[in-house]
């Protein structure tokens, strides 16, 4: 007989849609706030989004950023402390927008964060209409606690991956562990394979 | 078996553990002492991993933060949320004796060793506190002399958590500092502080910047955002602001 906890029954996910769930997460209705320090909070007037190891850096003012074209999607988020929330509807603009003005032969980017936070992703999970630099949630400006003025949005991977107050990227030929993938997290944090921690 | 942590190269997966202990801290919260055969040992701050199974195979998974200081069995503190699916069980069902899986330790950043320094300083809302005693119990442990000052803000006196080791560990002249504020309501004759952290409550019990504090910072997520901002502004580098947050999880 395989191992149970005497007395534990659960919830049952009545409420997930079937095949929504990744494996360990449950739903909230709520957006929980997870971060490793103070948020920070920079004028839009200072703020800049830089993609550099290019050919040419190229750098877009928050007027340039905001005049590309915008998408909304509504995709569901995955955070690695296990909750999950559903329909969740942003507008950013995409990577594939992004990258396209930038000439070079990457295979991995490290996204980089105002307070020092990075995050290190493989080229081809950011690209293709997979991933986003958002700065609108559920209609409003995105909250700075939510990595406002704009974030990072890469919803098939768990959620520190989409990571808040981005600034810019540095296009890598070699991965590069970024702040949680340096303190245990796993290198890529994909939700449906559970890959959480070191060695998953 | 799928998955593993790492600490200093060691790595475990899922493992069972059994409840040693079950100590009721408040009304609302209790400690789980675990004993874990193949525990590697951990860091004060670190968290681990739940998971509960039921008879049919349903299971859930929580993290929750390790109150036992390194060295010490694997104990963690737990609130019971009210509409929580697995909080209400570790703290109302599980007893000694009865078995759960765990797997960490998991984080290396929310994490505080004598060497780093100090003068340390913790801020804990509510149940925040736990991961926080982790690093009080070590600083004790290792009789480490950083300076370290703990302001802990509960709803009443009931509320408070570890009340009673708190006032042995502020013991001696290289005790921990506590200073508490009760949000809710106070006992007769309580001359503390009696209202939620604000800047000017911080700006008496935070180390001055010019120390070069370490500061920890843990509670829920309006609690931290307002503390570590609060730091912020009284002129702490960002990056020695550590903090942790509960969201809404059960």
């Amino acid at each position: 007989m395989s191992f149970f906890t005497r007395g534990f029954e659960g919830r049952r996910r009545d409420d997930a849609p079937e095949g929504r769930l990744p494996p360990g997460q449950y739903l909230t209705g709520g957006f929980p706030v997870l971060s490793a320090g103070p948020t920070p909070h920079t004028r839009l007037e200072e703020w800049t989004f830089a993609v550099e190891g290019g050919a040419e850096p190229v750098r877009w003012s928050w007027n340039e950023f905001r005049a590309l074209p915008s998408e909304t999607v509504t995709v569901d988020i995955h955070c690695v402390t296990r909750w999950s929330k559903l329909d969740t509807t942003w507008e950013g603009v995409s990577m594939d927008t992004l990258l396209a003005e930038v000439d070079h032969d990457a295979s991995y980017v490290l996204a980089f964060c105002d307070g020092g936070y990075t995050t290190n992703l493989p080229l081809e999970d950011v690209t293709d209409a997979k991933a986003w630099i958002a700065h609108t949630y559920d209609g409003e400006p995105l909250d700075p606690e939510h990595g406002g003025p704009a974030r990072l949005l890469v919803p098939h991977l768990y959620f520190w991956k989409s990571a808040k107050w981005v600034r810019g990227l540095r296009l890598l030929d070699d991965d590069e562990p970024g702040f949680w993938e340096s303190n245990g997290y796993h290198l890529r944090g994909d939700p449906w394979r559970e890959q959480r921690y070191w060695g998953d | 078996m799928a998955g593993a942590a790492v600490l200093g190269g060691l790595t475990t997966g899922w493992q069972v553990a059994e409840v040693v202990d079950a100590v009721d801290e408040t009304p609302r919260v209790r400690t789980l002492v675990l004993s874990a055969p193949d525990w590697p040992g951990h860091r004060a701050g670190q968290h681990l991993d739940v998971r509960l199974t039921a008879p049919d195979g349903y299971q859930a998974q929580r993290s929750y933060s390790l109150s036992s200081a390194p060295g010490e069995p694997p104990a963690i503190t737990v609130e019971r949320l009210e509409d929580g699916e697995v909080s209400p069980f570790l703290v109302g069902e599980l007893r000694p004796g009865d078995r759960l899986e765990v797997r960490g330790p998991i984080g290396g950043w929310f994490v505080w060793e004598p060497a780093l320094g100090g003068p340390l300083l913790l801020v804990g809302g509510g149940s925040g506190i736990v991961p926080l005693m982790a690093m009080a119990r070590l600083r004790a442990a290792a009789g480490s002399e950083v300076p370290a000052r703990l302001l802990l803000s509960s709803r009443s006196w009931e509320d408070v958590i570890y009340r009673d080791e708190l006032a042995a560990l502020a013991d001696g002249p290289r005790g921990l500092e506590v200073v508490h504020t009760l949000t809710r309501s106070q006992p007769a004759g309580w001359s503390g502080y009696a209202r939620r952290v604000d800047e000017e409550l911080l700006r008496e019990v935070a180390w001055p910047a010019e120390a070069n504090p370490q500061a920890f910072v843990c509670g829920p997520t309006a609690f931290v955002e307002s503390i570590a901002s609060g730091l912020v502004a009284l002129g702490y580098p960002p990056e020695r602001v550590k903090t942790e947050r509960f969201g809404a999880t059960g």
